[in-house]
Formats: C-alpha cells, sequence, structure tokens
C-alpha cells in the first residue's frame, strides 16, 4: 500500500514518563486517519514528532518514502490544539505571514487568501485584529491558514472543539473535500461521532502505546463478537428457554419508547444465526431484530478497558 | 530555511515599530529627558519671583552693613527690637548677630524664620556672615591694600594629565572621562534590562497566546528565538536612533537659548577644555565602535538568557524571581565598574572586563580611560564566543519551555530541559 507517512518504533520520554512506546503508524495516501486515544494519551507528542517540531528518542518518520527532513514541514499543513493567534496583528497580515513561512509568496499568498475568505465568507475581517474576533472566528482563520498552501498532508488535533454545529459541519465539508483533491488527512480527535463520519483508517493509543490499528470496517468487524439486538412482546422466561437450548446467551435491557422489551443475545458463530431467529420467533413476539454494529464509542471503551486490564495484570 | 529567520526578523521587527506604545514612547522619551535638563533653569526662574527679606539685629555694629543680598535674599538693617519683630507677623525672617560674633562666630548667630529655611538660603547667609566677619578681622590687622593682597595670592589651579604609556602622548581627563563611563555604564544597563525584558515579555505573551505550536511547526525554535531577539535588537537600535535625532535636533534649535547663567549652572572651565582634548577623531572613533560591539555583544549574552526565562515560565510575576539570574551579573558588572572608576588598571578591572557576564559593563566603565588593544580583543572575542555558547543553551532550554503550561519550574529542572532530544 501506497503510505503517505509512516512512524515506526517511536519512544519518546520526559522526565518523569514514557510519552511514547515503540508506537507506529502507517498512513495511506488519500485516506483520512484518525488518530484516537484519551486525554494523556500521547497523540499530542506523536502529532509534534510528525512535525518535525520534537525529535524522538529512537524510532524513524518516514515522508514520501525518505526520512523526515525539515524541508517536508512545507507540505505539511498542521491545526494545533492549542489553538492560538498573534493578537495585536490584523488577519489578513497574519495570514500572510504563515504563508510566507510554508514558502509562499506575497503576492501568491494575498490571491489564495481573499479566494478562501470569500469561500468561508469572511472577507470583512481582513483588517480586523484578531483580538477584535470570537473564538469561533479565529478558528475559522487558522483553519485557512492550515490549508492554505496546499499541504499533501493535513494534521488537524481536535478540530472540532470550539466550533458550533453549523460551522463543524462546514469544517467538516471542507474537510471531506480536501481529501477529494488528494490530500492526506490525519486527524486527532476523541470525538467518536466524527470518526464513524470522515476517518477511513485508525490508529487507537492508549497510555503511550499503540493498542488498535486498522481500516474502520475491519476494527468495527473485529469487536462485533455476534452480537443481536432484539425487541419483543411477550414471556421474557420463554425468551430465556429458547436461547438456553441452542446453546445462545440472553441479555434483557429497558423497555424501549414504544412499551417493546429490549434484549441483547450472543451465539457462539454466525452460522447459527437462523436457528437463533426462529428459536426466538417461537418464543416471544419478535419486533425487531437486527446484527449489532458497535459504535467507535464503544469500541473505544472496549479497547482501552482490554488494555487497562492487561496492563494491570 | 534562512527565509523564515528573515521573515520571523522582520514580523517582530514590524509588529512592534508599528505600535503605539512604540510610537508615544519614541516621542515622549527625549521630551521627558529635555524637560529634565531645562527643569533647573526652570526652577530657577520661577524662584526668582521670591524675595526673602532678612531684618538684621546686629550687636556687634561693624557685621550689618556688610552683608551683601541677592535676587532672592535681601538684608535690611533693622531699626527695631528683636522682641517687637517677633510679635511683628510681616517682619520676614530676623538675623541676630551677638556682640562676641566677630571673636566667637559659633555661637551667638541666630536666624529666626516663620517656616523653614531652604537649604541654599542658609548657605548663602552663612558665607555672607562669614565673608563679613573675615573682612572685619582682616581690618584688625591694619594691613594696608589688604584684600588686593588677597586677591592677589589666591590661586586657581587648573592640572593637565598626559599618559605616556601610550606611543604619542596623550593628554587626557580624569573629569571627562569618569563622567563618560559612569554615564554609558548606566545607558548599557538600561538597554540591557529594557530590551532583554521585552524579548522575556514577548516571549511570555506568545506562549500564553497559544500561537507558538503554529509557529513551530514552519520555524525551528532557534530561528524563532533569534528571530525574536534580533527583531527586538533591531527595535532597539531604531529607538535609539530616533531618539539620537529627536533630542539632537532639540538642542540645536535651543543651544543658543541655552546659556550657562539660563541653566543656572556654571560649566566648570576645566571640562570645557577636557572636551576639546576629546576630540581627537581617531580616538572618538575607536570609542563609538568598542560601545557598540559592546552593547550589542551584552544585548545578545544576556536577552539569551532572557528569552530562556521567558520560555519557562507562564506568566510575567514567575518570570520576575527567574529573571534575577540575569539581573544579578548585570548588577555585580555595574558594581564592579564602581570599582573600576577608582582605579581603572587595577587587577579586578581586568577581571571584571574580560569574563563575559560582567565584561560589557567593566569595559564600558574602562573604555573612555584607554584599555590595551589585546585586552580588548579577548574580552570581545569571549563575549561573543559565550554568546554563541548562551544562545545554543538556551534555545534548546527554549525548544522546551514554550511547551510547558502551568507550574513554574525551578533552576534545576530548566537545566534538565537542555538535555532532552
Amino acid at each position: 500500500m501506497d503510505n503517505i507517512l509512516t512512524a515506526e518504533h517511536i519512544t519518546k520520554d520526559f522526565t518523569n514518563h514514557r510519552a511514547l512506546d515503540d508506537v507506529s503508524v502507517e498512513v495511506p495516501r488519500g485516506k483520512v486517519y484518525g488518530l484516537l486515544g484519551p486525554n494523556g494519551a500521547g497523540k499530542t507528542t506523536l502529532i509534534r514528532i510528525i512535525n518535525h517540531i520534537t525529535a524522538p528518542d529512537s524510532g524513524l518518520v518516514t515522508f514520501n518514502g525518505h526520512q523526515l527532513t525539515t524541508d517536508d514541514v512545507c507540505r505539511i499543513g498542521y491545526l494545533p490544539e492549542e489553538r492560538g493567534l498573534y493578537k495585536k496583528m490584523k488577519v489578513g497580515e497574519q495570514a500572510i505571514f504563515f504563508a510566507r513561512l510554508k514558502g509562499l509568496s506575497r503576492a501568491e499568498a494575498t490571491s489564495r487568501l481573499k479566494e478562501w475568505f470569500e469561500r468561508m465568507e469572511i472577507s470583512d475581517w481582513w483588517n480586523k485584529k484578531v483580538e477584535e474576533l470570537s473564538k469561533g472566528m479565529a478558528q475559522k482563520v487558522q483553519f485557512i491558514v492550515t490549508v492554505l498552501h496546499r499541504p499533501e498532508l493535513l494534521i488537524f488535533d481536535e478540530p472540532f472543539s470550539g466550533f458550533d454545529p453549523i460551522n463543524a459541519s462546514i469544517l467538516k465539508r471542507e474537510i471531506l473535500k480536501l481529501r477529494d483533491e488528494g490530500s492526506t488527512i490525519i486527524f486527532s480527535t476523541h470525538n467518536m461521532s466524527s470518526v464513524e463520519e470522515l476517518c477511513d483508517n485508525i490508529t487507537l493509543i492508549n497510555r503511550s502505546h499503540n493498542i488498535l490499528s486498522g481500516s474502520v470496517g475491519e476494527v468495527r468487524e473485529r469487536f462485533a463478537d455476534n452480537r443481536y439486538l432484539l425487541t419483543y412482546r411477550g414471556d421474557t422466561r420463554r425468551l430465556f428457554e429458547a436461547t438456553d437450548r441452542i446453546g445462545a446467551r440472553a441479555e434483557v435491557g429497558d423497555c424501549d419508547k414504544m412499551g417493546n422489551q429490549t434484549a441483547s443475545l450472543w451465539i457462539g458463530n454466525a452460522g447459527e444465526k437462523r436457528e437463533l431467529i426462529s428459536a426466538v420467533n417461537e418464543a416471544v413476539d419478535v419486533c425487531t431484530f437486527e446484527q449489532f454494529i458497535p459504535s467507535m464509542d464503544d469500541i473505544f471503551v472496549a479497547a482501552v478497558k482490554a488494555n487497562e486490564q492487561e496492563m494491570g495484570r | 530555511m534562512a527565509n523564515t529567520l528573515l521573515l520571523t526578523i522582520e514580523r517582530e521587527y514590524f509588529e512592534r515599530v508599528k505600535r503605539k506604545s512604540f510610537i508615544i514612547s519614541t516621542i515622549l522619551v527625549p521630551v521627558v529627558m529635555i524637560l529634565l535638563m531645562l527643569a533647573p533653569a526652570f526652577f530657577m526662574f520661577f524662584n526668582k519671583s521670591e524675595l526673602k527679606k532678612i531684618q538684621v539685629v546686629d550687636y556687634t555694629g561693624v557685621v550689618a552693613q556688610r552683608l551683601e543680598g541677592n535676587d532672592e535674599v535681601a538684608f535690611e538693617v533693622a531699626t527695631a527690637s528683636v522682641d517687637s519683630l517677633r510679635n511683628n507677623e510681616d517682619a520676614g525672617m530676623i538675623l541676630v548677630i551677638g556682640k562676641d560674633a566677630v571673636s566667637d562666630p559659633t555661637h551667638d548667630i541666630t536666624l529666626l524664620s516663620r517656616g523653614s529655611v531652604s537649604m541654599m538660603t542658609d548657605a548663602f547667609i552663612t558665607r555672607q556672615i562669614e565673608g563679613a566677619i573675615e573682612d572685619v578681622r582682616l581690618e584688625t590687622y591694619n594691613i594696608p591694600d589688604i584684600k588686593k593682597i588677597m586677591e592677589n595670592v589666591q590661586a586657581d589651579v587648573t592640572m593637565t594629565t598626559v599618559r605616556i604609556d601610550r606611543e604619542e602622548d596623550q593628554e587626557t581627563s580624569t573629569e571627562l572621562s569618569y563622567f563618560l563611563s559612569l554615564t554609558m555604564d548606566m545607558l548599557l544597563y538600561m538597554f540591557i534590562l529594557i530590551y532583554g525584558q521585552m524579548v522575556m515579555t514577548s516571549i511570555i505573551e506568545e506562549k500564553n497566546n497559544r500561537v507558538l505550536e503554529l509557529v513551530v511547526s514552519s520555524v525551528k525554535p532557534f530561528q524563532l528565538m533569534f528571530g525574536k531577539i534580533a527583531g527586538v535588537g533591531l527595535v532597539a537600535i531604531t529607538q535609539i536612533l530616533l531618539w539620537a535625532v529627536l533630542i539632537g535636533t532639540v538642542i540645536s534649535i535651543a543651544t543658543p537659548f541655552l546659556t550657562p547663567e539660563s541653566m543656572g549652572q556654571d560649566v566648570p572651565i576645566e571640562m570645557m577644555s577636557a572636551v576639546s582634548q576629546f576630540t581627537d577623531p581617531g580616538f572618538l572613533l575607536s570609542l563609538l565602535v568598542y560601545t557598540i560591539l559592546f552593547f550589542i555583544g551584552g544585548f545578545l549574552f544576556y536577552s539569551s538568557i532572557y528569552a530562556a526565562i521567558g520560555s519557562a515560565v507562564s506568566n510575567i510575576q514567575d518570570a520576575s524571581q527567574l529573571s534575577s539570574i540575569a539581573t544579578m551579573p548585570v548588577i555585580i558588572g555595574i558594581v564592579g565598574s564602581m570599582a573600576i572608576l577608582s582605579d581603572p588598571d587595577s587587577t579586578l578591572a581586568f577581571w571584571v572586563s574580560i569574563i563575559p557576564f560582567t565584561s560589557p559593563m567593566g569595559m564600558m566603565a574602562r573604555l573612555p580611560y584607554g584599555v590595551p588593544g589585546w585586552e580588548m580583543a579577548l574580552s570581545l572575542v569571549l563575549l561573543y564566543i559565550s554568546f554563541v555558547f548562551m544562545i545554543w543553551l538556551c534555545a534548546k532550554i527554549y525548544r522546551v519551555g514554550i511547551f510547558m503550561h502551568g507550574k513554574k519550574p525551578n533552576f534545576i529542572e530548566i537545566i534538565r530541559w537542555a538535555r532532552y532530544k
């Protein structure tokens, strides 16, 4: 597979703790790659290493097949989690400064910025000072600064925090558009619903370790564990008898809004699904029967918990 | 990536120069300085209107008529008794000269005043009485033309100091050298403190803005730090040049009106002749070049320390304690310079002006007295080498410090950061 970026066996120590311990990731070109993990797991440290801001104690980062160098940062766009701009500078002047840092000429930067400011409908902010902008407004400016030099690789650290739903959806639209135009996107978050909407691949980092990697579909299947969701009316005792008879396991939950009883059913392997349906159908009045697809939230919690237990042992 | 360094310097420079506070301070400082220079003349002018009348009750009968008043003080021989004058609110001050004042002037002379008497007035009256009593005493010797003889006897001495340890004998002026040393040391002290701390506060501001992470994703921390120091340094140079031009213009316009009398002070003749001795263009040029080199070297050296401190803390309050790391050596240098002024060729003077921490201050103090070339070269080379080392060390601290928020680190922790990869 064509990887735009790989990190191999990255380790990074600080005075009192190990921020990253033998972490490897492979980011395929042209995809949206989610970097997930609880707070303090080491995501930001990894992102800083990828951005060539800090150096790893050991391990190697490659970009387009060669070792990452200072010159590559011009082809990376980075929106840090800790967002800030120079407060006293005017918006337009500031955006030009950051664009020039990434290697654009003043003229080129200006014309591209005008375009983007129109696209995001913020043209009249050009001569405002940043301190006059609201937090959300400043974030729009930062987003533009990040993408302006048309980087091959975009890194967003918690991009949606602080955005209202309308602006968040504008941002999502723009991110997907950038991917369709050929950019690769890494984004770090603990907001799982955005992962489901946007990501093609994920890596889950917990306590400085990479505990889960793969495409979203793959990961989901791995965590699906042959669970089915049932809503029904009728005698719960008969449901248990039926599942016991075929060797399945049932767990009864609350009533749903329609007044139907809910239950989760597990079977040993998917082949017995038809048997389960007919057994349950005989026992109770079935309203719905569906395969359980774990949300990224569930996977996140399950994987972190499993990892914690393993570490505890 | 030299381009990003230039860009950072450019941004730092123009952002500062365009600020209102810069424009205001650039205009205000010369105005304040000129006001301070004019203040003595100003006060003199207003004090003149207040004429103090002094009623002199003279029991000797010979002193009172010899007292001469000036613009501020007028003596009048009293016609009333002390008691009645005391009770008369309009009588002003009363000077009582006892009958034994000529033989024993340490007792028996009293000034009765309603309200406080300034030191100047006090001194003036005392001097007048002294003169009068001296005259009276001289007359008792009955020597003809005694006044003329005394005037002939009085001698005003002006000594010329010539240094003979140079290739050419060189006339020097100790007064002027002293004055120059002191002024330049104070200027350097202010220069390092004001602009060094400007570097520090601007880094703290950037850190609190959280803009740094965005910047360091395109600029190496070292370049960012050096860009800031260089930018602020250029701002300092701009500001000082503007001040020089502003003050120079005002003074050249005002000079015709600023005669020594209007300044309210006499310019000593020694000083005037000393200034003329200092006009050797070669000496002046070397003085200027070395001054600039030490100002720049001192600023670079200390502002890198200030930059490291700024990066390590999260707010100005925390910085004040740590910044003593930078301020202490500067003060030690100034104190050392005071010792230099009393003996510019001592061993202490040598070491203070060679060791990089204090050398800018030390050399500033020694420069006007003349310093051997090799000492100057050694001091400069050491200063610039240690600047390179200091900025390398501080950049390592800076690189880690800018991402540290919250608790104020102690000195040991900061040094440990320098070892991070």
